[in-house]
């Protein structure tokens, strides 16, 4: 089955800034991937899988115990930009 | 047309765990900026989740609370949205079976009593907090943002009403029985204005009478309960003067500007509201089975409305019982020991709510730090009740206490406050009033009830009003037959 | 170069140092390096002070296991705390964790020296080793060759002998299939039993670290050192583990293997065949009796992974943003930075999976795409359960060909995701899989044979790889003639 994608919104979804022609070589390439992926829908319904792990594992909580924190130095020395203990970031776009 | 207005309200609390939702990081307020994260709380790359017991057991409590049903399978979800404070830029939360659904909260509006439906509550992490320093408070004006992530990863309870509020004062009834209920669980301290409990308003208007929801439009940014009064009462007017006007309303948020008292409009990328939940593939099922639910039930403190229906079992009235189920659990207590010492609970109610209120009032002493116990309380009402002390007196007797003079005998006695009432010795001072005034006498055998009153007041006077007035008139009576 | 046992066995007659295997491996490595590229960081000064370590306490008495003074090799996709930990892509370029894996902590409490951290492709994302950001490894047994992926630079480095051992992850074969192609041993235990914890995530649901050995006994020590219940990782097990080396001397009689039919036919290259053909039929005169068992789902496992992986990779990836590590774009609002960042740091490779897992999980298309492969994945785990009633452990070639040349399928993604074709029903089930060499075809390549095992069924497994390692009677030597120079 032919598929179609709205490369640009799947993108900004993503957020990733590509170019037309990266998007349009992107389109066609998930394209085919999906013909291919879309196989999938051959098999029909059966039951959805209820825990994916395969030793059926449930209820992994920890107690509510307080543990050391990073070391804030530590942390921001692989931080792009910083002030006085902030990550710094442009102005966020309202609304978003 | 006439207009109907369909609000619902989604309500964020922060829970008051010692550890965050996901890590062991401390939930510790006005801390140094990102001095309480870890690789998990930070988003680096690597780290995993692992929840925390404590929350799911207060969610679980939240739930019952509000009458939820509590799932007895429960997952959590992916929810992907690009934010500068999700370190992830997803967010685990629930999506399709949160732990608790279906519940229901009374909210009281001038006496009538709603109820508004719980269509969920389910778990999830806060964000981090941005600050924006440049131009002005607004958002868009900021020249740059500083992230703090010390509240990422914090525990945070989604509750989400059904859209059964019908207007802005019922809404502020709503957030306001919510977060009593929230704080008496103890699970969260609930402070509006410091964003450890936050609302956000769904309203829409209907014509009167219609049976189906017209667009709605989501209110954020209210940071009080006024506030949200009226966010919620201004967004009805503006949607159905738009109505009026033939306009249509168009599905938006809106964020509520306290100063300007107006909402704006946050204009949100077309799609950007995709969040593609999905099963959160770091974390295993959670399977609360019903022993479990059960123990969390019966840990359960008293709610403010069994409590309400508790006390008007004392035989106070509606009214009474209200007003002393929302009094500072300090003064409950002391209306409870007292009542527990067999004070009789209406009188007890009465200067709990009253007198006692208004002496910490004045003195603007905090309830919890009042020096009167319930033994006290008790003590203070029984002397009334005896008739040791006038009411008028009893006042005073209670200053006393409050004030450090010790038990309410001893103040009455301290302060002479004690009433004569000793037959013999008021005899012997009715008969020396008689003997001085043999005019009066004689007006009262001639039929002048009038008289009674005069030589009852001499008397008074005599003992500085100390005397018993019904005794005082009672022996009159009989000497003056004599 | 001797492995983990034997190596192990020499420490201890004091017939070496840790600092002399050490040395050994740094030296081929340096030989090597040029042609095959298996490392993207060796910090030597961290190595030979971890090895003196480990003499010094060997010294003092104390012994802190099998793994005590083994070099070994990580993957550049686990957290290293102070040492660059890239996944080889662009967008962690000089990023040092402030934290280390699970794994490393284990390896250091095992008295384990780290020689180095080896390529891979670009977060785990590949089948070549190709997608590296930072060049390709190629195949120590022909260096025109890909050394498979995307653990690549761990296969090739334990081939080579820059390593005693390495760790690699595996999500669609990430182990297995390199291990085939440079003819060692490459193991994917039971999802659960190695902690995720400090493993820069691709697929949170298929992710496994398990070891790269020249042996099936080297394999069960170093498993043995880096498993066991994990407090940081939620999807932990902590129930009885199995004793994988139990089972390495016990023969095979009496077993049931069965044989894939689906893993067969087209697309497979006759030499992989006819060498898996004569696997079974010497296993069948060492007393297994052979089963041809049918599993009709793995005809669309790889369709189903292909929408599961990326769709957890887009969520998992969301984190690189350039704001608290990592490469950083230009951009007036935080949305542009991000989305700059993210343009100019990931590779074409991952940025497609992006996109197609983002496509995938977007609204309209889920049901038809993620929830359909979900049901998958259910039908997988059915078919297993349905032939483990019949057989002890499942057997076909871990890859439909050897090595093939570099740069044949990168301009073709879907001929790349062919290649994992025989793996990737293990990971969607969350099963033990291991691979071993049982041959070189006519061009000197490796061919790689596949065990799988239910789930905690590494004991079985490893009692049948064992004794296919004694009947292939294996020598890993690859043309290290021909690459030295
Ligand atoms: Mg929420
Ligand atoms: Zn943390």
């Amino acid at each position: 089955m032919p598929v179609e994608i709205d490369i640009g919104h799947v993108a900004r979804l993503a957020r990733l800034d590509l170019s037309d022609d990266e998007l349009e070589g992107y389109k066609n390439q998930l394209g085919l991937i999906l013909e291919h992926a879309a196989r999938v829908q051959s098999l029909d319904a059966e039951p959805q899988v209820e825990n994916a792990h395969p030793l059926g594992l449930f209820n992994i909580f920890r107690d509510d115990v307080v543990l050391p924190s990073l070391d804030r130095d530590e942390v921001m020395a692989s931080a792009p930009e910083t002030a006085d203990g902030y990550f710094v970031v442009p102005p966020v776009m309202e609304g978003e | 047309m006439s207009w109907e207005p369909v609000i619902g309200i989604e309500a964020h609390v922060e829970l008051l765990t010692d550890s965050k939702m996901f890590c062991g990081c401390a939930v510790g307020f006005g801390a140094e900026p990102n001095t309480d994260v870890c690789p998990t709380c930070l988003g680096l790359p690597g780290a995993l989740p692992v929840p925390n017991k404590a929350a799911i057991e207060s969610i679980m409590a939240i739930g019952l609370a509000l009458n939820c049903e509590v799932s007895e399978r429960s997952v959590f979800h992916r929810k992907n949205y690009f934010y500068a404070d999700l370190p992830k830029n997803y967010q685990i939360s629930q999506f399709d079976n949160p732990v608790c659904t279906g519940g229901y909260l009374d909210i009281e509006v001038e006496g009538v009593t709603h109820r508004v439906g719980i269509e969920r509550a389910h778990m999830e992490e806060d964000t981090g907090k941005s600050t924006h320093v440049g131009a002005g408070g607004r958002i868009h004006a900021a020249e740059s943002t500083l992230l703090d992530f010390n509240r990422s990863g914090v525990p945070l309870v989604e509750i989400v009403s059904r859209p059964e509020i019908r207007g802005a004062e019922e809404s502020r009834a709503y957030a306001q029985e919510l977060r009593s209920l929230i704080v008496e669980l103890g699970v969260s301290d609930a402070r509006l204005e410091e964003g450890s409990m936050r609302f956000d308003a769904n309203v829409s208007i209907r014509e009167q009478g219609s049976s189906e929801l017209g667009t709605k439009v989501e209110v954020k940014n209210m940071n009080s309960f006024r506030s949200l009064e009226r966010a919620v009462e201004h967004e009805i007017a503006r949607q159905i003067e738009l109505a009026d006007s033939g306009g249509t309303v168009v599905q938006e948020t809106r964020h509520w500007d306290e100063e300007a008292g107006v909402t704006h409009s946050m204009r949100t990328k077309e799609g950007s509201s995709d969040y593609r939940y999905f099963v959160e593939p770091d974390l295993v099922p959670m399977v609360l089975d019903r022993q479990w639910v059960q123990r969390i039930r019966e840990g359960l403190p008293e709610l403010p409305a069994q409590r309400r229906e508790r006390y008007r079992g004392d035989g106070l009235g509606e009214a009474l019982a209200g007003v002393l189920t929302a009094v500072d659990p300090a003064l409950r207590h002391v209306y409870e020991v007292a009542v527990a010492e067999g004070a009789e609970p209406k009188a007890a109610a009465n200067w709990v709510t009253g007198e006692v209120i208004g002496w910490s009032r004045r003195h603007e002493v905090e309830p919890s730090e009042l020096q009167l116990d319930g033994a006290a309380l008790a003590e203070l009402v029984g002397m009334v009740g005896e008739g040791k002390i006038s009411s008028s007196a009893a006042k005073e007797v209670l200053d006393g206490v409050l004030s450090g003079e010790g038990s309410p005998a001893r103040v009455a006695a301290s302060r002479d406050l004690i009433q004569i009432s000793d037959r013999a010795s008021l005899g012997d001072l009715v008969a020396k009033m008689l003997e001085s005034n043999p005019k009066a006498v004689e007006g009262y055998r001639g039929g002048d009830e009038k008289v009674v009153g005069f030589l009852v007041g001499q008397v008074m006077r005599a003992t500085q009003g100390k005397a018993d007035p019904r005794v005082v008139d009672e022996l009159l009576r009989e000497q003056l037959l004599a | 170069m001797p492995g983990v046992a034997e190596a192990g066995r020499r420490l201890r007659d004091g017939d070496t140092t840790a600092v002399r295997l050490l040395e050994g491996a740094l030296e081929r490595a340096a030989r090597y390096e040029a042609q095959v590229h298996a490392f993207l960081t060796i910090d030597r000064e961290w190595a030979l002070e971890t090895a003196g370590r480990a003499d010094a306490d060997l010294a003092d008495g104390i012994d802190r296991g099998p793994l005590h003074g083994i070099p070994i090799a990580l993957k550049d996709n686990m957290c290293t705390r102070g040492i660059e930990t890239t996944a080889a892509s662009q967008i962690l370029a000089g990023y040092r964790p402030p934290y280390d894996a699970t794994v490393v902590a284990r390896l250091g409490e095992g008295g384990a020296v780290v020689v180095g951290k080896t390529n891979l492709d670009e977060f785990a994302m590949g089948s070549s080793t190709e997608n590296s950001a930072y060049g390709p490894t190629y195949n120590p047994w022909d260096t025109t060759r890909v050394a498979g992926g995307s653990s690549g630079g761990s296969a090739a480095a334990v081939a080579i002998g820059s390593a005693v051992a390495a760790l690699g992850s595996d999500t669609g074969g990430s182990i297995r299939q390199p291990a085939s192609l440079c003819g060692v041993v490459g193991m994917k235990p039971t999802y659960g039993t190695v902690s995720r914890y400090g493993l820069i995530a691709f697929a949170s649901s298929l992710d496994q670290i398990g070891p790269l050995t020249r042996t099936v006994e080297d394999s069960a020590l170093t498993l043995e050192a880096i498993w066991g219940h994990d407090p940081l990782d939620g999807t932990s097990f902590s129930g009885r583990y199995p004793d994988p080396k139990s089972g390495l001397n016990r023969g095979v009689a009496g077993l049931r293997v069965g044989v894939v039919k689906e893993l067969a036919g087209d697309g497979y290259e006759p030499a992989v065949e006819s060498a898996i053909g004569e696997m079974v039929s010497r296993l069948e005169s060492a007393g297994v009796e052979i089963v041809e068992v049918s599993l009709p789902s793995f005809e669309i496992a790889l369709s189903a992974y292909y929408l599961i992986a990326p769709a957890e990779c887009s969520a998992n990836l969301a984190r690189f943003d350039g704001i608290r590590y990592g490469h950083r774009g230009q951009g007036a609002t935080t949305e542009a930075l991000m989305a700059r960042s993210r343009a100019e740091g990931f590779g074409p490779e991952v940025t497609r999976r992006i996109l197609l897992g983002t496509y995938a999980l977007s609204a309209g298309y889920y049901d038809a795409f993620y929830g359909q492969a979900q049901r998958v994945r259910a039908a997988i785990q059915e078919d297993f359960a349905r032939a483990y009633q019949q057989v002890d452990v499942l057997v076909s070639p871990t890859s439909p060909t050897v090595a093939f040349e570099a740069g044949a399928r990168t301009a073709d993604p879907l001929a790349m995701y062919l290649s994992d074709i025989c793996t990737i029903p293990s990971n969607l089930a969350g099963h033990p899989a291991m691979s071993l060499p049982v041959g070189l075809d006519d061009q000197g390549l490796p061919v790689g044979f596949q065990v799988m095992a239910p789930p905690l069924g590494e004991e079985v497994m490893y009692q049948v790889a064992a004794e296919v390692e004694r009947l292939a009677g294996f020598d890993l030597s690859p043309g290290l003639q021909e690459v030295a120079s």
